[in-house]
């Protein structure tokens, strides 16, 4: 293997193996995927030898908290870049609960920069609903729109557009930029003070409940207002059975209503709360086994679309504490692909080419980004990720490349690990290992160049 | 023991054996000198983040009586009111040399968080811990039981077939949880009755029966009957629809009290809402056990604190 490896240089990727089984070798030069075939060669090319891994398209994640600005001690731009690309993922979403809130063109703006800047995934940016997620008037969604972020998604996650005349309104309004409005599916009333999913353990652990009928009734409601007024409606983080009935039957009835869960919610039950370690804290909370189960089947029938992480870093002390007084949320990006590979891929209810629809193609549709997900094919821009199906790791601390600790995988023993990620044609992580920001500054220098 | 955290884990055994050092604890407050030199030199901090004057100088009685020194650090008007963290607060009591801690907290299962943490190396007891437990409550409800049953007779006695009738706001009672476990692990009939708004959501693991007709349970000529307390905050959340009517349906009213067997005993955790929950004739009556308990509260925390503290922890 040549060791004067330059930027801008082209990838030589042998011996992959592609979602749909098939052996290949791929070419990555001037950030695009040049060729696909066996036997291949280019001058110049930095080889890496690929036997047994598997080659996806660039990982998408349509729900990641990157917390800056505003929260840079639990998470920045740059860390949150690089938790991404450790985990697979050419592109996220950062979700609009920033300080300042990510409500107007100017904020969204720089978070696009700072995460350019950042150069190790495309950093694209959600829009808050409403003015500082406070649910009492839309915030600016058009600016947003046609600003440089160009934002299509717009939520106030961590919030629910509860009032139904304004989740009316902004359905509507974002219909003229072919928007979509991704709900925080969570009834106020219902589930004020609640603490984990309300049922036999809640009552034993005497904990406040956070029952299902407050996520099912907010997505019924928004289901037929999205078919009243012919909207679009993506709802994030789908956590119970009741939901994927709701979500089958609005699709079935014709509307335009996506859906996502989280790694967290396919893998992990409500039973981990026993011994109260808010490591397992989360919104929505992590319900029973049927609700995985349910999940996990709505996911391969196609009723859930997509897999998002809801990546929600926090600093220790926010979990190093009494259940009650810790944060909400779990680092989920790096840990995402072997999460559902454990969860769906092992149960054989998925394979590599849904795998490949559910964490890129399909999220990278519904949040209109271009240059993603468009899967691997020549002429693509060169977005992958190489994947070893049969390493088994025991998931630490060493794994997270972000700031947070608060995985509730760690010590849990995962399968599979990223090898290597690339974005615009260059390397982001190499022989599973995070490249220096140092290294992608001069990556990105070059590409401009 | 190492921690007492909830009744839950606790084995038969193991709450018998409990309840019978209990017994002995008892016998010193009879003595003319009402102390025994066992906790001599050990510390035993009392760490409430939530106002309970009644637990709090039960169990400065109980250490007390043991000879420990008693530090009591109430959330009020500490550091823990300016934002200090459970693990902050902590640290600061093994650092002085804690060797049992008291906690009262508010968060449902700060006790297992503080007992699982590292944070400090003492013997935890859970004094009421949000709506989850209160482990000490009901050991000393199931001691009150048998002495009234068996008086002298109670040592290695459980609670076989004893049915006991736990009245009240149960979703919000951690003394109703604690009373589950332990009571019919001591073999003894459990059956709650309430308005259905303060039942939890999913009880079907409960090792008990659910009413929520007080009349049909009295009929049925329970052993014992626990009141517990209606708080006013329940008022004003749509629990129900005000006090006259809970009082009406699931108050122990004097004619209702009247109807009890005669033999019955009448519980309450105390404080009381004379009138609401219970009346005066029933809180005051020969049948009523509240002024034991509280002195059985003495005892029974005695032996707690024993048990944890006395003798080389690490062997424990």
């Amino acid at each position: 293997m040549p060791n004067h490896r330059t930027s801008g240089t082209p990838w030589l990727i042998r011996g992959a193996t592609l979602a749909d089984g098939t052996r290949t070798d791929l070419v990555l030069a001037d950030g695009r995927i040049a060729e696909i075939g066996s036997g291949l060669s280019r001058l110049g090319a930095t080889t890496v030898d690929s036997d047994g891994l598997i080659a996806l398209p660039g990982l998408v994640d349509l729900h990641t908290h990157l917390r800056e600005p505003g929260f840079e001690q639990s998470e920045t731009i740059l860390t949150g870049s690089q938790a991404a690309a450790v985990g697979g993922f050419t592109s996220v979403f950062a979700m609009a609960n920033t300080s300042p809130v990510q409500d107007t063109a100017g904020v969204v703006e720089q978070v696009l920069a700072l995460g350019e800047q950042a150069g190790y995934v495309t950093v694209q940016p959600i829009g808050a609903v409403t003015v500082g997620l406070a649910g009492e008037r839309l915030a600016e969604l058009g600016a947003m729109a046609t600003s440089r972020a160009r934002v299509r998604v717009f939520s106030d996650d961590g919030f629910c557009v509860s009032d139904p005349l304004l989740m009316r309104r902004a359905l509507e309004y974002v219909k003229a930029f072919d928007g979509v409005i991704a709900q925080h599916a969570q009834e106020p009333r219902l589930t004020e003070k609640a603490q984990m999913n309300e049922g036999a353990l809640s009552s034993e652990l005497g904990l406040a409940g956070w029952p299902a009928v407050a996520e099912e009734s907010i997505i019924a409601r928004d289901v037929l207002l999205a078919e009243h007024v012919g909207s679009r409606l993506h709802v994030c983080h789908v956590s119970t059975a009741g939901s994927v009935d709701v979500i089958r039957w609005a699709k079935a009835r014709g509307i335009n209503v996506t859906a996502e869960a989280t790694p967290h919610h396919l893998l992990l039950t409500e039973d981990l709360l026993r011994g109260y370690d808010a490591r397992f804290k989360v919104n929505p909370p992590l319900r029973r086994t049927e609700d995985v189960e349910a999940l996990r089947s709505g996911l391969a029938d196609g009723t859930i679309d997509i897999v998002a992480t809801d990546h929600a870093p926090h600093p220790v002390e926010a979990k190093d504490c009494e259940w009650d007084a810790a944060a909400n949320g779990m680092v989920g990006l790096e840990s995402a692909l072997s999460v559902v590979h454990a969860a769906v891929v092992e149960s054989g209810l998925l394979g590599w080419s849904d795998v490949a629809r559910v964490l890129s193609a399909a999220p990278a549709r519904i949040g209109r980004a271009p240059g993603q997900g468009q899967g691997i094919i020549v002429g693509a821009p060169a977005e992958l990720t190489l994947y070893d199906p049969a390493a088994s790791r025991v998931f630490g601390r060493a794994d997270l490349a972000g700031k947070g600790a608060n995985s509730p995988y760690l010590n849990m023993t995962l399968p599979g690990r990223v090898i290597a990620t690339f974005h615009r044609g260059y390397a982001t992580v190499l022989d599973g290992a995070l490249r220096s920001a140092g290294e992608i500054r001069s990556e990105r220098e070059n590409n401009h160049g | 023991m190492k921690h007492l955290l909830s009744t839950k884990g606790l084995g038969r055994a193991e709450a018998i054996g409990l309840l019978d050092i209990a017994e002995d604890m008892a016998d010193v407050a009879n003595r003319e000198v009402k102390k025994l030199p066992t906790l001599r030199g050990k510390t035993v901090v009392n760490l409430f983040f939530e106002d309970s004057t009644r637990t709090r100088i039960s169990f400065e009685a109980a250490a007390k009586r043991l000879s420990a020194d008693v530090i009591n650090f109430s959330a009020k008007g500490s550091s823990v009111s300016k934002g200090e963290s459970l693990k902050d607060t902590a640290q600061t009591l093994a650092a002085m040399g804690a060797d049992g801690v008291v906690i009262r907290h508010p968060a449902s299962g700060a006790p297992e968080v503080l007992a699982a943490s590292g944070w400090i190396d003492a013997g935890i007891i859970n004094a009421g811990d949000g709506t989850h437990e209160h482990p000490t409550q009901a050991l000393l409800d199931a001691f009150t039981i048998r002495r009234r049953l068996h008086g002298s007779a109670s040592r290695g006695k459980g609670l076989d077939g004893v049915r006991v009738t736990i009245v009240g706001d149960v979703l919000h009672s951690r003394v109703a949880r604690s009373n589950l476990w332990l009571l019919t692990t001591l073999g003894a009939e459990v059956t709650f009755v309430a308005p259905p708004t303060l039942l939890p959501m999913d009880m079907s693991a409960w090792p008990a029966a659910v009413g929520f007709d007080l009349d049909a349970a009295i009929a049925a000529k329970p052993d014992v009957i626990m009141m517990l307390r209606i708080q006013a905050e329940r008022m004003n959340a749509a629990f129900f629809p005000n006090s006259r009517e809970y009082s009406r349906r699931w108050g122990l009213d004097d004619e209702r009290f009247a109807r009890l067997a005669p033999a019955s005993i009448v519980m309450h955790p105390g404080p009381m809402n004379r009138g609401l929950e219970i009346s005066s004739a029933a809180a005051d009556s020969a049948a009523s056990t509240v002024l034991e308990q509280v002195a059985n509260g003495v005892s029974v925390r005695m032996a707690a604190l024993y048990l944890l503290m006395s003798g080389d922890r690490e062997d424990s």
